[in-house]
Parts: C-alpha cells; sequence; structure tokens
C-alpha cells in the first residue's frame, strides 16, 4: 500500500477555469477498470467492461434504461463482487475489499433511489459521512470525556462547512426524510464528499430536478471537482448536464460498451444514435 | 412557540427523562417511609428497577440498533446466575452488601457481555426475521443450560459439573450454588430499591450518552439504510455488535438485580415469556424512545398487582391481553392513528411537528 | 433396532411440526407475519377434541371435524379482529399482536378449562403393526400418512387451483395481484382458514402421543414448528415439511442422548443451518435491489 494520503479537504473559494490543473486523463488514472463483468444467475448484465477515469476528470456514464449502468457502480463499490475482471483504485487491486473498504481507499456514490439516513437529521447524515474522518471512540462517548466533545464540534463544523457548497447550512435541523425531493440528492452528494473520496460516483444527481435546479447542480459539480480536486463519474439521463460538463463519456449498451470518447465524438456517434432511437427494422 | 435547535432539545428531553427517574424514586421513597406502599407493590420494586433497566437494554438493540431479539432473558439469566455465584461464593470473604452486590453486579454483566459476543457474532449475519429466531433459540439454549449446571463451591474453589450435585465432588464445608432446574436457593438478598435506583441511572446513561455519540449515530445509520451506511465506510459488524454487546451487559447487570431480590430462582424464570414480556414494554413505550420504555416497564410490571387489588385476580392476564392487542392496534392502524393526531393538534392547537423514529429521548 | 425405532418416532413427531409449520409458513408467505398464535390454535383444537369425545362420547372423527370448525373460524376471527387493521404497520407491531393474541387465548383457556392437567385419550387406536422387532404405533402410522395426504393436496392446491394461485401471486407482490383483480384480504383469510384448520388436524395426532393437556400445551410445540418451518426456508411448503421432519428426528435422538437438552440440540442445529444457509435449507436468498 503505497498510497499517497490524499490531502486534506478544505474548502476555498471556486476558483477560475484557468487555475485547473493541467489534466492527466490516460496517463495516471485515478481509477481503471478492467474486462469487468457480472452474471446474476445465466443473464450477463455487464460484461467487458473497460474505463479509465483522470484524477480530475468529469466522466459521464450513459446509456438506455437497463443498459447496466448501476451495476457497473454497484460493481465498482462492490455492492456486488464481480465475475470476471479488475478494478484498479489508484494502482490498487479492489479485488478482496468489501464496500466499506472500498469507501475508506476513495470511492464514495450516490445513489439512484436515495439512500439517506431519513430518520435522522440533516447535520447527523453529513456527520455520519464523515465517520471515518473524525475518530471518537466508544469509551470517550460513553463517559464524555473531553475527546468526546473536541471531536463532536470539529464534527460539527466540518459538517456545517460541507453544506455550505450547496448552501443547505439552514436546513441542517431538519428531518433529512422530510427534505424536498431535490435537497435529498444534493444531501446525498454532501455526505458522500464528507467521506473525503478521491473519485465521486453519482447516480442520475438530476432526476427529479427542474431546468434552474439541473443548470445550478452543473455549476455545483463541476465546483466539487475545482476545490476538491477529485474524479467525477456521474450516470446521468439529462444529456444537456452530460454534454456540458463532462470531458469523457462512456456509452454503455446491453451491458457493453459501444462508444467512448469525448462529448462531440459520442453525438456523432452512428451507434450512440442506434442505440438510443433504435435501428428502424424490428428485431 | 420558539423553536429550539436539535442540541437544545435534545438537552431537554435527556433532562425530562432523569427528571421523570430522579422525581419517581424520590416518591416512591416517600411512601414506602410514610407506610403508604401495600406489601405487594413494595416487593415489586426491585423487579421494576431490574425491569425498567432490561427495557432500556433491550431497546437500544430493537429500538436504535434496528433488531429484533427475543431472547433477552437469555443475557439476564446469565446475570442473574453468575452473579449470584459471585456473591455466594464470596459470602465469607467480603461481609459487607454493599461491596458485594457491586462485584455479583460486574461479574454478572461481565459474563452476560461475554455470552453477548460469542451470541452476537454469529447472529449479526443474519438478517431480520431470521435474527429474531436465531436470538430466541439463543435464549432457549442458555436457560436449557443452566437447566443442567451444577455449581458449587469450597475451600478449593468453584466445582461445575453437568450431570447432578454429587458430581460436584464439594468438601464437607462446601456448598452448591446452581443446582440444575432448581436454580439457586438459599440466597442472602442484597438487592434494595436504591441500588436499583442507581442501575437504571447508570444504564439510562450509557445509552443516552452511546447514542448521541458518533458511535450511535453509525448504529443508527446501519439501522436507516445498512447499504448507504456500508458505502460511507461504516462497518456493520462493529457497530451492530457494539448496540448488541452494551445491551447484553445492561441485561446482565438487571439479572443480578433481579435475581438478588429472591432466595431462590430457578432457570425457567427465564424463558420466553421473559423475553416477550421486556419486547413488549419496548414496543408499547415506543420503539426507540427510552424515556417511553421506562414508563411502559414500571407501568406494566405494576399493573398486574393493581388488577389483582381490584378483585379481578383470575381475570388480570386476560385483561392484559386484551390492553395489549387493543393498544397495538389502536397505536399502528393508520385510521385510529391519524384520529388520535387529529384530536391532539386539535388540543394543543398547533400543528406540531410529529416525533418518529430518529434519536432516543 | 433401537435405531430404527428411534428414527421412525422421530419422523412421527417431525410430520406433526410439519403440519403446523405449514400454518407458520403458509401465513408467513402472504402475510409476512409471525403468527404466534398458531400454537395456541392446536392447544384449543386440543380441547375441543378432548371435550367432544370424552364428556360428550362423540365418535372421534366427529370430534376432529369439530375442532377442524373451530380453529377455522377461530384463525379467520382472529385475523379479522386483530391482525387485518394492521396490514400497514410495521411487522413488530403486529408480532406483539400475535403474542398479545396467545396471551389471550392460553389465559382464555385457563380460565374456561383450569390449569389441571387433562389426559387426552388418542382419537387412533393403540397398538402396534404386528410386525417383528420394529414398534410401528398406529399413532406413528397414521401421522406420516396424514402429513403426506396434507403435503400432496397442498401442493396440488397451490398449483391447481384459482384460490392458490392467486395465494401465490398475493405473496409475490400484493399490488400487482390486487391490480389483477385479486381480492387480497380474502385470500389472506382464507390462507389463515387452512392454516388453522391444519393446526386442528396436527392437534389430534400431537396429543394422540403426548397426552398431557395444559392452557400452555400449544406454545412450546408452536415455537418448535416455527423453529422447523425457519429452519426448511420460511414461506416454502416443501421447506416446511422437510424441515419439520428432519427436527422431529434430530429431537428424538437427541433425546436418547439426554432429556433435558434435547431441546438446546435442536436450536442448536437450527442456528447452525442458518449460518451455512441464511435463508433455511429451501428458501430463496432475496437480492435487494440497489
Amino acid at each position: 500500500m503505497s498510497r499517497p494520503p490524499r490531502p486534506e479537504t478544505k474548502l476555498v473559494p471556486v476558483p477560475s477555469k484557468n487555475m485547473i490543473p493541467e489534466r492527466d486523463i490516460d496517463k495516471d488514472p485515478i481509477l481503471e477498470a478492467q474486462h469487468l463483468g457480472i452474471d446474476f444467475g445465466g443473464l450477463t448484465a455487464v460484461d467487458d467492461f473497460n474505463m479509465a477515469i483522470g484524477r480530475t476528470e468529469i466522466a459521464g456514464l450513459i446509456g438506455p434504461n437497463g443498459a447496466g449502468k448501476t451495476t457497473v457502480f454497484n460493481l465498482l463499490t462492490k455492492v456486488y463482487q464481480p465475475t470476471r475482471g479488475t478494478v484498479l483504485l489508484d494502482g490498487v487491486d479492489t479485488h478482496n475489499m468489501n464496500t466499506v473498504q472500498v469507501n475508506r481507499a476513495g470511492i464514495a456514490r450516490t445513489f439512484q433511489n436515495i439512500r439517506l439516513f431519513s430518520n435522522l437529521s440533516v447535520e447527523d447524515n453529513v456527520k455520519i459521512g464523515l465517520h471515518n474522518q473524525v475518530g471518537c471512540g466508544m469509551w470517550q462517548s460513553i463517559f464524555r470525556l473531553p475527546g468526546y466533545w473536541k471531536s463532536e464540534k470539529l464534527a460539527h463544523d466540518r459538517a456545517m462547512e460541507l453544506l455550505s457548497i450547496f448552501d443547505m447550512q439552514g436546513l441542517a435541523d431538519a428531518k433529512a426524510g422530510s427534505l424536498p425531493y431535490g435537497a435529498q440528492r444534493r444531501l446525498e452528494i454532501v455526505r458522500a464528499l464528507a467521506t473525503n473520496p478521491s473519485l465521486l460516483l453519482l447516480d442520475e444527481p438530476a432526476a427529479g430536478m427542474n431546468p434552474s435546479e439541473t443548470s445550478e447542480l452543473m455549476d455545483n459539480i463541476v465546483k466539487i471537482r475545482d476545490t476538491f480536486q477529485i474524479a467525477i463519474l456521474l450516470i446521468e439521463h439529462d444529456m444537456n448536464l452530460v454534454m456540458g460538463i463532462c470531458e469523457g463519456i462512456c456509452v454503455l449498451n446491453f451491458g457493453q460498451v459501444i462508444a467512448k470518447g469525448t462529448p462531440q465524438e459520442i453525438q456523432n456517434n452512428p451507434e450512440v444514435i442506434k442505440a438510443y432511437l433504435g435501428t428502424g427494422r424490428s428485431e | 412557540m420558539k423553536k429550539l435547535s436539535p442540541g437544545r432539545k435534545r438537552l431537554v428531553n435527556n433532562s425530562i427523562t432523569y427528571g421523570i427517574v430522579i422525581a419517581a424514586f424520590i416518591v416512591m421513597q416517600v411512601c414506602n417511609a410514610g407506610g403508604l406502599l401495600s406489601p405487594s407493590i413494595q416487593g415489586q420494586l426491585v423487579p421494576i428497577c431490574a425491569y425498567v433497566v432490561m427495557a432500556i437494554a433491550l431497546n437500544l438493540v430493537v429500538g436504535i440498533s434496528g433488531e429484533l431479539s427475543l431472547g433477552h432473558a437469555g443475557f439476564m439469566s446469565v446475570g442473574a446466575f453468575s452473579g449470584v455465584v459471585a456473591a455466594m461464593s464470596l459470602q465469607s470473604v467480603i461481609p459487607s452488601d454493599v461491596i458485594r452486590l457491586a462485584i455479583a453486579m460486574v461479574v454478572g454483566a461481565a459474563m452476560a457481555g461475554v455470552a453477548g459476543v460469542i451470541v452476537g457474532v454469529p447472529v449479526l449475519r443474519l438478517r431480520g426475521d431470521y435474527l429474531a429466531i436465531v436470538t430466541l433459540a439463543f435464549g432457549e439454549i442458555i436457560r436449557n443450560i443452566f437447566n443442567v449446571l451444577y455449581v458449587g463451591v469450597d475451600e478449593k474453589g468453584l466445582h461445575f459439573s453437568l450431570q447432578n450435585e454429587a458430581a460436584l465432588h464439594l468438601s464437607e464445608n462446601g456448598k452448591a450454588i446452581l443446582k440444575g432446574p432448581m436454580g439457586f436457593t438459599s440466597n442472602a438478598k442484597l438487592a434494595s430499591f436504591t441500588a436499583g435506583f442507581i442501575l437504571i441511572l447508570i444504564a439510562l446513561t450509557v445509552t443516552l450518552n452511546l447514542v448521541h455519540s458518533r458511535s450511535g449515530r453509525a448504529i443508527m445509520a446501519l439501522r436507516d439504510n445498512r447499504i448507504a451506511a456500508e458505502s460511507v465506510g461504516i462497518g456493520a459488524t462493529k457497530y451492530k455488535l457494539m448496540a448488541f454487546v452494551t445491551s447484553a451487559v445492561m441485561a446482565g447487570a438487571a439479572g443480578v438485580l433481579y435475581a438478588m431480590n429472591y432466595s431462590s430462582m430457578a432457570p425457567k424464570k427465564f424463558d420466553f415469556n421473559t423475553s416477550i414480556l421486556i419486547l413488549v414494554f419496548v414496543v408499547l413505550g415506543g420503539i426507540g424512545n427510552i424515556r417511553g420504555s421506562i414508563i411502559a416497564a414500571a407501568f406494566l410490571t405494576v399493573l398486574p398487582e393493581l388488577l389483582r387489588s381490584f378483585d379481578l385476580d383470575q381475570y388480570r392476564m386476560l385483561v392484559y391481553a386484551i390492553v395489549l392487542i387493543l393498544v397495538m392496534i389502536a397505536t399502528n392502524n393508520p385510521v385510529i392513528r391519524g384520529f388520535f393526531a387529529q384530536v391532539k393538534s386539535r388540543i394543543t392547537g398547533a400543528d406540531r411537528e410529529e416525533q418518529k423514529g430518529g434519536a432516543a429521548q | 433396532m433401537s435405531f430404527l425405532n428411534n428414527l421412525i418416532t422421530g419422523i412421527s413427531l417431525g410430520s406433526v411440526y410439519a403440519i403446523i409449520a405449514l400454518g407458520y409458513t403458509m401465513v408467513y408467505g402472504i402475510a409476512k407475519m409471525l403468527n404466534f398464535a398458531h400454537g395456541d390454535i392446536i392447544m384449543v383444537g386440543a380441547y375441543v377434541i378432548f371435550f367432544a369425545t370424552g364428556s360428550f362420547g362423540l365418535n372421534p372423527i366427529v370430534g376432529i371435524l369439530l375442532a377442524v370448525v373451530v380453529c377455522t373460524v377461530l384463525g379467520v376471527v382472529i385475523e379479522g379482529l386483530a391482525y387485518k387493521p394492521l396490514r400497514q404497520a410495521s411487522s413488530l407491531a403486529v408480532l406483539i399482536t400475535a403474542i398479545g393474541v396467545s396471551y389471550f387465548l392460553q389465559n382464555a383457556a385457563l380460565l374456561l378449562w383450569g390449569a389441571d392437567p387433562k389426559v387426552f385419550t388418542s382419537v387412533i387406536p393403540e397398538g402396534s403393526l404386528p410386525i417383528e422387532g420394529v414398534n410401528i404405533t398406529y399413532v406413528s402410522l397414521v401421522t406420516v400418512l396424514v402429513c403426506i395426504i396434507i403435503m400432496l393436496a397442498l401442493t396440488w392446491f397451490t398449483s391447481k387451483t384459482k384460490l392458490g394461485k392467486a395465494m401465490r401471486a398475493c405473496s409475490e407482490n400484493k399490488d400487482a395481484a390486487r391490480l389483477m383483480g385479486i381480492n387480497v384480504n380474502r385470500t389472506i383469510s382464507m390462507t389463515f382458514a387452512i392454516g388453522s384448520a391444519l393446526a386442528a388436524i396436527a392437534s389430534a395426532l400431537l396429543f394422540s402421543s403426548y397426552k398431557n393437556l395444559i392452557p400452555t400445551s400449544g406454545s412450546l410445540p408452536g415455537i418448535k414448528a416455527f423453529t422447523a418451518a425457519v429452519f426448511g426456508g420460511i414461506g416454502s411448503i416443501p421447506g416446511a415439511m422437510l424441515g419439520g421432519i428432519l427436527l422431529g428426528i434430530i429431537e428424538t435422538f437427541a433425546k436418547v442422548i439426554n432429556t433435558n437438552i434435547s431441546d438446546a440440540v435442536v436450536f442448536a442445529v437450527l442456528i447452525i443451518v442458518l449460518l451455512v444457509k441464511p435463508a433455511g435449507l429451501l428458501g430463496k436468498t432475496i437480492r435487494e435491489k440497489v
């Protein structure tokens, strides 16, 4: 494990575009999936999935419904163990890791069907995301030793800082389950960021949002990448969002990668058009 | 009304809980000194404390950790019998009753904690109803083991046997403490209402402090959404086990308190029905609501005694069953609940936020 | 030959567990609830048979039929009064209600019939098959036969009849079943009816071998049969059969070794099975959708 420690998360004002360091997308990827595949019973859900994501890249994973996009997320985060293939995170094989270890190694995610801790407050949700960042033992807590108060203060400050990305400090006391849909999606992103990831997986972040919310979200995704200097892989059906902010796009159909490239390349790819619009003849 | 911050609200809530416990203790002490308590209620004071601690302990597992345990009487019995063994074998060495009771409690709690680890490691790999049935199975196994366990003490130390009293091979001065299906007899009653009150305060503090901490949040996160909790790097086994073992430790201490109130007790006392009785306290008091389970435990322990004084003795368990069913229906049927909520909002005149689940109060 | 005799006793006891377990498993499959009062319905059935054949001198067959009717009605009434209002409630609330019903039945029986044990007269003639060296009592023989018949009948019922198919549909997806025009409430009631009728039959067989009848007599066989259902994979009809019979055999052999710990052995085996196969022997593991 020779991985260098990830830098401390610090919130700084949004840097302008020209402050972003030069990208090294193919030279030193943060994530490399090689020949990844999984079978459910006899059904091959994903097969021979190859993809590399640069350290500060915003990448998109698109494809028609049922193409296997969320399954890819589940494979990367080890919710499902892959049947075949390798996932290298920063050069480290995640073969023997489970979901918890993969998160600690640096992958955080959101869920298509929102999975918040809905009975707990917004602040507690973020604090739970900070679990491995701000430590405090059981005995410290039970006896309310000074370490407890210190860590609670730290967790509170960090949680507020993270919530400020989406201007959600005011909602800190609300019950997570009572938030409007869009706010729940944003909270999931904040919670994932709290785990200090080097790769953030967003599963349909704009689902259920209106156009103005979506465009705000686009700005925020870019802002997150710029401030945290992390890679982001997102699944999204909103093509304005995908084509607007993704630097690399991977198209999946029936569990297979059918195209990879820049937004321009994808938009003009005949295979992709066929997958989305059909071939015109009945099958 | 001014809206309180959650931190402040929690403080107020916790203070109310502690206040209720302390006030109840003082009131009962005064009534007792004034001779206002009937002997049957007097006899119930220590068991009430034991059941309150059991309810707090079980609520930690069922309410906070979200796992249904149907075998908590097992941990209670481990505490009870190991505590009695400790107290009786130290009788000649330590004359002070208070110290012996304290040692018995520590021993009982520790042994129950060990049992909690042994049971918890395999059990917590299962989910939902399967977990429940396996805890039931463990509870029955523990009871079966005590049914065949013989323990005696003499100057050479403790002797164990799984056959009979003779197989203990005690010396002339030795005495048998646990006698299989008979349990213990001739125990010196060391428990007192004050000891029970202190134990409740300890259990309450441990639970509330644990719940409102990083570990407690991890436990509740796993309850609310296990997959999401794992996705933010929270290991399920560690925190499920933490809640389960802490609960077992408290149950063990409650078992010691309970056993120390009687001179004899058989393992049969801690069967499946006892586990269920405690679960009833937790569910009626409100799952995850620590204050509620304290009140429910105290009230439901006294209720059969009260019914006894109303000359309803033979009907009391029937009434108890009917009350249980009616309360469950009234609190869980959406139509009836909606009706109550309406009545409540009309009385209070405000649309207060409904408190449900979430952190303990 | 004692091995063979024990095996026969075990299969016979297991067949009773299997019949009771069917009641648990069918109700769980469709209503997703642990019906803790099921064991007490067995007790009620046994009292009905006891009084019908003992006090009124009725023919045992009539007694059993009467018990079937009483238990079926009781099962449906309990479902309608106590469980139906809680269809949307958490499973824990329903579980506690079921426990309340169980207490109610036990205490009602205590008031009506007293605490002193009633000695049940076997509804099946005493005696054994005239085979040299092997002791097969008529009770065992009938028990196993009845169990096989019930198993075959239920398999036919759930796969071929309209109501049986409706039950399977409801256990799979209640909303979809409702949209297909299935009366879900009625289907659940029918499931309780069938389970309770089976409990009545089980009571006749159980107390023909284990004669002492008190108001709490149903609870331990109930818990064990429930264990059997989980053992085989709760929700699965062949699983309940397999689990019941295996449990009966294990219990019988454990009793040969040490009577006091036979229950502990039964439960220990259950734990081991669940750790190896978390959904029971024939249960299906459901993958949670992420």
